[in-house]
């Protein structure tokens, strides 16, 4: 890792969340956006890494984050997603569910939807009423999918008032977060160890497939899929194993990766380098998983970037473990040439990392300790 | 008890009128409730109505200062660094280590005033701007206080260095001569500028002698007549002689400093780089006094031929540098503050002063430079207490003079890792590191957000860390199960079994509250709470009975071994297993479960009528489920179940219509037993026949 900028912003980062960049276009990233929680005031905020043209006297802040606009954000900012170029969606743990458009004219960020009371509780058989805490959302244009502490799961269209769908008590236990499969099929995972499918085409409210980790009811804290393998999937768990699940076959994980100390708060495939992938903890470490097949050519392209030398200088080599059973894919099984080279990108632990998030060669990650760190040379 | 250091500060709490009426308080971790009562002055009861708020006292307000934050932070990091940094290190390379922690808080705090200026620079109105600037004043203070600790303390410079080190603390803190630098060489001619002789004197009074003489070179270009003048005191300059450096000269620590922090952030950061000069093997301190006084001999004897006497500047400069203490504290308006003369005195007149000199040159310096005309103040106090080695007495003066524990928590920490404080313990117990680091901790739990760094802290304090921990972790409001985690996880981390069982309870107790059995027996099963598990068993039971449905399928079905917590919880996953075989037809297997259930006393007596209710449809199958044995079983827990019935004395019309039904079942499952019996018999009898 060449360069890794970190930055304290006096507020403890839950979400990052790069801005997708137009597809087909060669720009790189860089505009993110954050969410804050446990602050009195909480933010979602927009930054930039890009030159801005007006850097300091000193161009003392060059390879900084700058930010760009904010807007106050009713509870923690519980999940983060990008509905398109200018607008985030928001989930909060008031249950509420915002979407905020980005003007870039005049740098400001303003909520232009809400789904006020999204996820609630009801009280035991009388008309009393609580929120809950949104956990989950994801955005497929132009549908918003969001899960919650009730064990709902709510389907919104940005331009409907109303849910077009809700699964009442989807789920008996908390739901922690949700991703697209295939449309129109999500993917949820909860507090009690389950990975469930559900298709919105079926009417009920039962998931057309329960898969579940065996015996010990672990939560699964976060799911990612694969961006070219629809039924491959990755989910983090609590005692911050990483699963590996084929969703077309089995009700088991197909492999399961001793990794962090801690919850694995986020995974997430490289969007497109996928056979790379990133997570973070609540033990404030963030790991770079590389899958890549491990052929001669390549290693040795990687000799002349020099990255054994510099790249690896924080590798923790002692968990940097040969795992069987995984190549050029996620599931494959050839014992033979497959290794995992996992590398911790951040230098010192420190409070949990929350959140991360990759596009192209930028990486992006919040924690606990009120820093976001940034790097634009991931593969350099 | 001691006696008190200083009168104590008196916070007036706006609305509350403490002349009429008594007040009353309470103490909290970090901060104190009070209000008024309906007492008045005189204890009487009064009731006329008095202010109707409670107000919180907080004592740390630096601690909701937004900028502070990051100082908070990015120090927390240091610390935890400092406190896994290894024990066996030794000699050198841990003394290197120390000072390395000690620069990056320092860097911290700099980077903090940095941001401060410029928020005070933006500030729109005058207020804010005013409190910005006491923020950086204190920042800067802090630092110049920790800076002269680090050299006295940590870096133990020996005589020698340590001039040098002193010399680089005041060119870091008077630094308004950088501006006044590049303002004087931008002119069109710098040497007929107004502020020349200014800038001269004080590069002089900093001992930048090289730049000095730059200076002069420009002044004789320019002025003909006082040439062979500023030559000849730029020759004297030049052959001062300095304990030679090794790698960075003086220029370059000031520089550091300037652009330190190119990347904010603690991973780019370019830590201060010790300018720390080690004696040459080539040069003894005695030679160097050998030479430096016959450098001294020089000077004196061209003032005293008078080679200056044309130029009243070059004169003053020259008596400058001869230490000539008339002459410097001529310039105490350059000089701005004590401490400056003290180093600049020792420079010209005691370059080799030893550490336990220290003291003396700095009271008389003091008492010179303020010449009885003010006192002292606290700032002075502490650098004079620093100067005079005594450590507590530094950190006193600062718990007393500063606003926040920040700094006196981090600087006693650091200086017991240097081991200057071990034989020092209060009298509550705690030795004073730790009774700081607990204070200040304090203060981070009572903040909105800051709790999770005031873990750390708690847990490098060996005595009353853990308490102190587990009496505020109780207290975090826990708004969502994601923080409710995050709390957990730090219980369990530290084996804190009493604190996660009543976290998950609250949680359990939140998620009944909220009708959400699932979660509930999720958060129960987490903190091995039978009793709660069997609470939330029976609800789903009683759900049950009322609905004729499970709810929360896909838990109960996934109990797995955590099914064993509770008796009840046990009975609920048997008896929801007892639904999946019958569901699946497996009747003889569902039969044997189902009278297990009663024969072992899992199943509550409350619940046996509802399990021989369901045992009714299994007798009514075509081929015979119960064996003769099994219905002799189901025969005696029917009996047991009837017979054991208390009897009412005046029964209501309500409870005889309920009894009807009871009779009716009761009647009803008699006679299915029985004629299941009849049935079995006859089929063990003729496979035993056969």
């Amino acid at each position: 890792m060449e360069e890794i900028y970190a930055k304290f912003v006096s507020q403890k980062i839950s979400k990052t969340r790069w801005r997708p960049v137009p597809s087909g276009s060669l720009q790189t990233a860089e505009t993110f956006a954050t969410g804050s929680w446990d602050n009195e005031e909480n933010y979602v905020s927009l930054w930039s890494i890009g030159d801005l043209g007006n850097l300091d006297s000193d161009g003392g802040f060059e390879g900084d984050h700058q930010l760009l606009c904010g807007s106050r954000h009713y509870g923690d900012v519980m999940d983060l997603q990008f509905f398109d170029q200018e607008r985030i969606v928001a989930a909060s743990s008031t249950g509420c569910v915002t979407v905020f458009l980005h003007h870039p004219n005049n740098q400001t960020l303003t909520a232009c939807q809400q789904w006020a009371t999204a996820h609630y509780h009801t009280g035991p058989g009388s008309p009393s009423w609580s929120c809950a805490p949104c956990t989950g959302v994801v955005c497929n244009n132009p549908e918003i999918v969001t899960v919650g502490e009730d064990g709902r799961i709510n389907l919104f269209r940005v331009d409907h008032k109303e849910a077009v769908r809700t699964i009442d008590n989807a789920d008996s236990s908390t739901l922690h977060a949700v991703t697209f499969l295939r449309t129109p099929e999500i993917l949820t995972v909860n507090s009690i160890g389950q990975l469930k499918i559900w298709d919105f085409r079926q009417q009920g409210n039962e998931p057309s497939q329960i898969l579940s980790l065996t015996g010990d009811r672990v939560p699964l804290h976060c799911v990612d899929r694969h961006p070219n393998q629809q039924h491959v999937v990755a989910t983090g768990g609590q005692d911050g194993m990483l699963s590996i699940w084929d969703v077309r076959q089995g009700t088991m994980p197909v492999s399961l990766l001793k990794a962090h100390e801690a919850e694995m708060w986020e995974v997430h495939f490289h969007p497109s380098n996928p056979d790379h992938l990133f997570t973070c903890s609540e033990d404030g470490s963030l790991w770079h998983w590389d899958a890549s097949t491990d052929v001669p050519e390549k290693s040795s392209l990687f000799h002349q970037g020099g990255r054994n030398s510099t790249f690896l200088s924080h590798s923790i080599s002692n968990q940097a473990s040969v795992h069987q059973s995984l190549i050029s894919s996620w599931l494959s099984t050839d014992p033979a040439k497959d290794r995992i080279e996992i590398t911790s990108l951040l230098p010192n632990r420190t409070l949990s990392v929350n959140s991360l998030d990759v596009l192209g060669p930028c990486l992006v990650c919040g924690t606990d300790a009120e820093a976001i760190y940034v790097t634009r040379q991931l593969f350099s | 008890m001691e006696e008190l250091d200083g009168e104590p500060v008196v916070t007036s709490i706006p609305g509350v009128n403490s002349k009429k009426k008594q007040m009353c308080f309470d103490w909290g971790p970090g901060e104190m409730l009070v209000c008024e009562t309906s007492f008045s002055k005189q204890g009487k009861s009064e009731t006329v109505p008095g202010c109707p708020f409670i107000f919180i006292i907080r004592k740390d307000i630096d601690v909701y200062s937004q900028i502070l934050r990051k100082l908070f932070n990015e120090s927390h990091g240091i610390f935890v660094g400092l406190q896994r940094m290894e024990e066996d290190l030794t000699g050198k390379s841990r003394k290197a280590q120390l000072v390395r922690v000690s620069k990056n808080y320092r860097s911290v705090i700099r980077a903090c005033m940095e941001e401060m200026h410029q928020v005070a620079i933006a500030a729109k109105d005058p207020a804010s701007g005013h409190q910005f600037s006491s923020q950086i004043s204190i920042l800067s203070a802090m630092e110049l206080i920790w800076n002269l600790c680090e050299i006295l303390f940590i870096e133990v410079a020996p005589a020698g260095p340590l001039l040098l080190h002193l010399l680089d603390w005041v060119r870091l803190h008077v630094c308004e001569v950088d501006s006044l630098l590049a303002d004087v060489l931008g002119s069109e001619s710098p040497s007929r500028h107004e502020s020349f002789w200014k800038l001269v004197t004080i590069l002089v009074l900093q001992g930048r002698l090289d730049e000095a003489r730059q200076m002069l070179s420009k002044e004789a270009d320019a002025n003909p007549t006082s040439a062979g003048m500023c030559r000849t005191l730029g020759d004297l300059m030049r052959t001062m002689p300095i304990l030679s450096v090794c790698g960075s000269g003086p220029s370059a620590a000031s520089w550091e400093v300037g652009s330190f922090r190119k990347h904010a952030g603690s991973v780019c950061r370019r830590p201060l780089t010790a300018s720390a000069p080690q004696p040459g093997n080539t040069q003894t301190l005695t030679e160097l006094e050998l030479k430096w006084q016959h450098w001294h001999e020089e000077c004196e004897r061209h003032l005293q031929d008078g080679t200056f006497a044309p130029s009243p500047h070059l004169e003053s400069l020259c008596k400058i540098m001869l230490g000539d203490e008339a002459a410097l504290l001529e310039q105490k308006e350059l000089l701005s503050n004590w401490y400056h003369f003290l180093v600049t005195r020792l420079l010209y007149s005691h370059p080799t002063v030893k550490p336990i000199d220290l003291h003396f040159y700095a009271q008389s310096s003091l008492d010179l430079f303020l010449g009885g005309e003010s006192s002292p103040e606290p700032l002075d106090n502490i650098l004079m207490a620093a100067f005079e080695f005594d450590i507590h007495q530094v950190i006193k003066e600062c718990s007393i003079a500063l606003s926040n524990w920040w700094f006196v928590a981090h600087l006693t920490d650091l200086l017991d890792h240097c081991k200057l404080l071990q034989s020092h313990n209060l009298y509550f117990g705690s030795n004073m590191r730790e009774f700081l680091l607990l204070e200040y901790a304090s203060g981070l739990f009572a903040h909105h957000s800051l709790w999770q760094l005031g873990v750390d802290y708690f847990d490098h304090c060996p005595e009353l860390g853990r308490v102190s921990l587990e009496m505020h972790i109780e207290r975090i409001p826990l708004s969502t199960e994601q923080k409710a985690l995050k709390v957990l996880r730090i219980c369990e981390q530290r084996q804190m079994t009493e604190q996660v069982r009543s976290i998950c309870k609250i949680l359990a107790m939140k998620a009944v509250r909220n009708n959400r059995l699932g979660s509930a027996l999720s958060w129960s099963i987490r903190a091995k709470d039978a009793a709660f598990a069997t609470l939330v068993s029976d609800r789903f039971l009683r759900d049950y009975c009322e609905r004729g449905c499970f709810s929360d399928l896909d838990l109960i079905d996934n109990l797995g071994p955590a099914m064993m917590l509770s008796d009840r919880l046990t009975f609920l996953g048997k008896y929801r297993e007892f639904h999946r075989l019958y569901g699946d037809k497996r009747f003889v297997d569902a039969a044997s479960l189902l009278l297990s259930l009663m024969t072992s006393q899992i199943a509550p007596r409350s619940f046996w009528m509802t399990l021989l209710t369901d045992a009714l449809p299994l007798l009514e199958q075509k081929q015979v489920i119960f064996s003769a044995d099994q219905t002799y079983e189901l025969l005696r827990c029917l009996e047991d179940l009837t017979s054991g019935r208390p009897a009412h004395g005046e029964p209501d019309p309500l409870q005889l219509q309920d009894d009807d039904i009871e009779t009716t079942k009761v009647e009803m499952l008699r006679l299915s037993l029985a004629r299941n019996l009849a049935r079995a018999i006859v089929k063990e009898g003729s496979l035993e026949g056969s």
